[in-house]
């Protein structure tokens, strides 16, 4: 459980941020500026905030009123930095070494080995940081913050300065860790597709203010946050099962709370787990039942809402079973159809719509 | 050229016990002030490094004229020193080696300064959130980082000490076997009619001792980049 509650001044920005999450991992999201890093430093204690307080489970790292202030060294927080910020006159080693001689023996619970294991540093221990790739670099940095014992573990966009390929590696590395050790992890990122593979709680941050905050499905999928989450990114996230696999067609099918979808082929075991990303402009809707048409996935909805502006395009929100999705259509398809809150219609999903990132290991759709 | 006589290999020993405790004792303290002067900001910070920096513009002989008011057996500090201590400066080579320290003081504080400087600040932020406290982070992380310009101002001092005429001569006088470091010495043969192959002697020496100094201090530098990895220069 984290809470957080603080206000401060920083140059001509102001940030006044108030959240509770509690959750293996929670994404603070937000363009750039907005305040995430602010708030995460916060958190680490290196900047103070002029007022509030600032709590992990039960210990209060911070609160302005009783004048508590844990100074970073003795707060716990393992801080993994966007650009690593190795020891460059240390090895990987002594590197990964340095937070955790600073612990009492008795509170060292992550060992050296698990974390070399993990994280797949064998190779690496004796190596210089200057001879490290940015993905290894970027592994060390997490396996030094481990090490040092941490309550919680702030990472601070730790794929921004990392290729494709790269991204991916250390995505699945911090997986594992949510998986394997029992550490909160407070994500930063402006990535809708890091958000939605990794967090369950998000936090939407905008110019210094908290817009929202709660499930991650709930949340990707609000039309009112659009100016935070960004336009292009619309979209909504369904939270899937692997069904069944078609080896002719090279198809698997995704079950969901209120339908099924069907992708390419995954390379995912029926029952696993998959987070689909349907972006708003992959769905179009249909007033009756189309046939005759190539799109496989067309799924019963109800119209939730509709967010009109004055662009040429317009969301509806849509209500498939428990799930929601969002259709972005042309506001005068809108008009010609007639479309308002409550209807009944078809959305119109593109199978190869799916985001290859997050639907799991298979990349190549 | 290689046997020196006597006389000279004590002036020559004079001189490198001069200038090395010079350099060795003031470096914990250039290291505290330069750390200072870099990363803390407090009132009165113009003024500390306008002090520091004295030593530079005054002329040398003042700088000896006041260490002997304030060092001399009389002076406020050095009778308290006397009395208290047993530790005397006046006319002893411990207070050539003082004034050997003040006179390069300034070049060491500045050497230190710039390389804390140049050790990135988010790097010992790093430290700090990962249970260092300011002292550790202080000694395991910028000392460490610093190091070449540590060396680089060790050396500065150094051989403004074995150079040091003016404030050596006038705060402990010539006296040798005690005060008579190389400067000193080659001045008194230029003097002496009859005097200047003596004084040749010594100049090459000087020569080649500030050469060996040099190379010393460079392959030190080069030394402690690599092992930080860092290839730069």
């Amino acid at each position: 459980m984290i809470e957080v509650d603080i206000r401060q001044q920083l140059g001509a920005f102001h940030l006044d941020v108030s959240f509770a999450a509690d959750a293996p991992i929670v994404g603070l999201f937000g363009r750039s500026g907005s305040g995430k890093t602010s708030v995460i430093n916060a958190i680490a204690g290196i900047t103070r905030p002029l007022e509030g307080s600032i709590r992990i489970n039960d210990l209060l790292l911070f609160n302005a009123a009783t004048g508590v202030d844990l100074p970073p060294d003795r707060r716990r927080v393992g801080y993994v930095f966007q650009d690593a910020l190795l020891f460059p006159h240390m090895d990987v080693e002594a590197n990964l070494l340095y937070g955790q001689r600073m612990r009492p023996l008795a509170e060292r619970v992550i060992d050296e080995a698990r974390v070399v294991e993990l994280l797949g540093l064998r190779e690496l221990l004796r190596r210089k940081p200057k001879a490290l790739s940015g993905g290894e670099k970027q592994r060390v940095a997490i396996g030094r913050a481990l090490l040092a014992q941490p309550r919680i573990l702030l990472m601070d966009e730790p794929l921004a300065a990392l290729d494709m390929p790269r991204k991916a590696e250390i995505l699945d590395y911090i997986e594992r860790l949510r998986d394997e050790l029992a550490i909160p992890i407070v994500y930063v990122t402006h990535s809708v597709a890091e958000i939605t593979r990794l967090a369950d709680t998000v936090v939407v941050l905008s110019e210094g203010k908290c817009l929202a905050a709660g499930d991650v499905d709930d949340v990707m999928g609000r039309l009112d946050l659009e100016s935070a989450t960004g336009r292009y990114e619309a979209g909504s996230v369904l939270d899937t099962r692997v069904a069944t696999h078609d080896s002719e067609f090279q198809l698997t099918t995704l079950a969901f709370d209120g339908g099924e979808l069907v992708v390419p082929r995954l390379d995912a075991s029926p029952g696993e787990r998959v987070r689909a990303r349907i972006r708003a402009r992959d769905v179009s809707v249909s007033l009756r039942k189309p046939t005759e048409i190539s799109i496989v996935n067309v799924l019963a909805a109800r119209v939730t809402a509709v967010q009109e502006g004055t662009g040429p395009t317009v969301d509806l929100q849509l209500a498939i079973g428990g799930a929601t999705l969002v259709a972005r259509i042309t506001r005068r398809s809108a008009r010609q159809l007639g479309i308002r809150a409550g209807q009944e219609l078809h959305a119109l999903v593109k199978a190869v719509s799916l985001d290859p990132l997050n639907a799991g290991a298979d990349r190549s759709a | 050229m290689v046997d020196l006589s006597p006389d000279e290999l004590g002036i020559l020993a004079l001189s490198l016990r001069v200038a090395l405790v010079s350099a060795l004792c003031s470096l914990p303290l250039a290291i505290v002030v330069a750390h200072a002067l870099a990363r803390l900001s407090f009132p009165g910070k113009s003024l500390v490094d306008a002090i520091i920096h004295l030593p530079l513009v005054l002329p040398p002989v003042v700088v000896g004229f006041a260490l002997l008011v304030l060092f001399g057996k009389r002076g406020p500090i050095g009778s308290v020193l006397d009395e208290w201590f047993g530790i005397v400066f006046a006319f002893r080579w411990t207070g050539a080696a003082l004034a050997s320290a003040i006179m390069g003081f300034p070049l060491m504080v500045r050497a230190i300064r710039l390389s804390i400087e140049a050790v990135d600040q988010r790097l010992e932020v790093a430290a700090r959130t990962l249970g260092g406290s300011r002292l550790r982070v202080f000694a395991s992380i910028t000392l460490p980082l610093a190091l070449p310009g540590i060396i680089t101002g060790t050396l500065l001092s150094f051989a403004r000490g074995l150079g040091e005429f003016g404030a050596t001569i006038t705060f402990v006088s010539n006296i040798p076997g005690e005060t008579q470091t190389l400067p000193l010495a080659i001045y008194t043969f230029t003097q002496v009619p009859g005097g200047e192959s003596q004084a040749l002697r010594l100049s090459i020496i000087a020569v080649v001792l500030s050469i060996v100094a040099l190379a010393t201090s460079e392959w030190l530098t080069r030394r402690s980049k690599r092992l930080h990895g860092d290839d730069r220069g």
